[in-house]
């Protein structure tokens, strides 16, 4: 018999402020796979991935992932622009009860970097500091919105990369993008046709409008 | 969590970090009362214990919302709030190191700021003792404001007038304390007030900051 998935969702609903953006929304993630979020701006990828990363809960259906397996990469990376590159990252480490910095410093190019407080990067490489974060976190499934946000083409590339050696490591990964990472196994989900009715329509009612109706 | 308060403190002491705003503003608070009141030594010492207590809530007012707003603002907050950390674990920390930044410099720097109101001898023992007993109480309650008004620009209007009512029985007992001690007094009912008052907070109002910021990550 084979393990449970990661993730598992069915008939997941998912609101924003209140209104329902995203229905009946199924899909699993096992071992090794990654999923990719496509869909227009204001879909709801933010508001899906949020969910998953437990830090909302959701409007209808039922999510099989434990927030404790989740790492959750956001829009912000999270940085302290007075620490230091290593300083940063040492922080999450020692959060998340891992170990050494150095592989995830390498695996984004940042080695040359670590002494440099963090405002002193450049967008990408602020990211690239972001997203070595996600290595230290020591989590198998990976959340990430929108991860390539200000990366150079190799930047994009070492990232891909990262991601492959997380999903052979048997992990897994849930990306919201709009560019073509270059994950050519990774299957692709567009959320437009999920779009939430409005209630009118038979849709789900909103917390916002049980509260204010 | 022990790096947390390391890096929150870190934080605290480089440049742009907030440490030492309280300190100043608790002296420029205790210089300029002599010169509104007067220097009548009678009437400065009459009014120490208030002045001074009402200097130090009022400067761990000033970096209230601060606590939550960097973190929320550059994303920090919402991995925070994924990490295998407790959220409620968070919220004590980050007042834990409030407290530190804000409360503790005043405690240590009472006495010497009673000198500027003549506050009489029996008085500096006291002081301390009531600052010590009483700030931690707001810098926890402080945190819950913060908690409440996290995700609104410029809600440190808000946050002042939702924690200035939960300050006051710290206010009036912590005040109590060095009124009593420095006339001689029995001081066992508002010590005991005090250090019940701050022992409450500590141990339940986390809960609710924990509560407060789930719902504003939403």
């Amino acid at each position: 018999m084979s393990e449970p998935p990661l993730v598992s969702v069915a008939g997941l609903a998912v609101a924003r402020g209140g209104l329902a953006v995203l229905e009946g929304i199924d899909f699993v993630v096992s071992r090794g796979a990654a999923l990719i979020l496509r869909g227009p701006n204001g879909i709801g990828k933010t508001t899906l991935l949020r969910t998953l990363a437990g830090l909302q809960p959701p409007l209808a259906g039922t999510l099989s992932a434990l927030p404790e397996a989740v790492a959750y990469a956001a829009h912000a990376d999270g940085l302290k622009a007075t620490l230091s590159v290593t300083e940063n990252l040492r922080f999450w480490a020692a959060v998340y009860g891992t170990g050494s910095i150095d592989p995830a410093l390498n695996a984004m190019n940042l080695s040359a970097l670590r002494d440099r407080p963090a405002h002193s990067l450049s967008a990408g490489q602020k990211r690239r500091l972001g997203l070595a974060r996600l290595l230290v976190t020591g989590r198998p499934v990976w959340v990430l919105d929108e991860p390539t946000v200000s990366l150079d083409a190799a930047s994009v590339a070492l990232f891909a990369t990262a991601v492959r050696a997380h999903l052979a490591g048997g992990g897994a990964a849930l990306i919201a993008t709009h560019i073509d990472l270059g994950l050519h196994e990774a299957r692709v989900l567009d959320l437009t046709p999920f779009r939430a009715r409005p209630p009118e329509a038979g849709g789900i009612r909103g917390s916002f409008d049980e509260a204010f109706a | 969590m022990i790096a947390l308060l390391a890096r929150d403190l870190a934080l605290a002491v480089r440049a742009g970090g907030g440490f030492g705003l309280g300190l100043a503003f608790f002296l420029i608070v205790v210089t300029l009362v002599p010169f509104g009141v007067g220097p009548e030594g009678g009437v400065l010492a009459r009014i120490a214990p208030g002045i001074l207590w009402l200097g130090a809530l009022l400067a761990c007012l000033l970096s209230l919302d601060r606590i939550f707003a960097l973190d929320y603002e550059d994303g920090s907050l919402d991995l925070l709030a994924t990490a295998p950390i407790p959220l409620e674990g968070v919220v004590t920390i980050k007042a834990a190191a409030h407290w530190i930044t804000t409360g503790l410099p005043l405690v240590a720097a009472a006495p010497v700021f009673g000198i500027l109101l003549h506050l009489e001898g029996a008085g500096f023992f006291w002081l301390t003792a009531s600052l010590a007993l009483g700030t931690p109480a707001l810098s926890v309650l402080g945190t819950f404001g913060a908690a409440l008004t996290v995700g609104l620009k410029r809600g440190g209007l808000l946050l002042s007038l939702l924690v200035l009512p939960l300050y006051v029985p710290t206010l009036i007992f912590g005040a109590e304390l060095v009124r009593r001690g420095v006339a001689g007094m029995e001081t066992t009912t508002p010590l005991l007030m005090l250090a019940g008052i701050t022992a409450a907070t500590v141990a339940l109002v986390p809960f609710a900051s924990a509560a407060a910021i789930r719902v504003n990550l939403r």
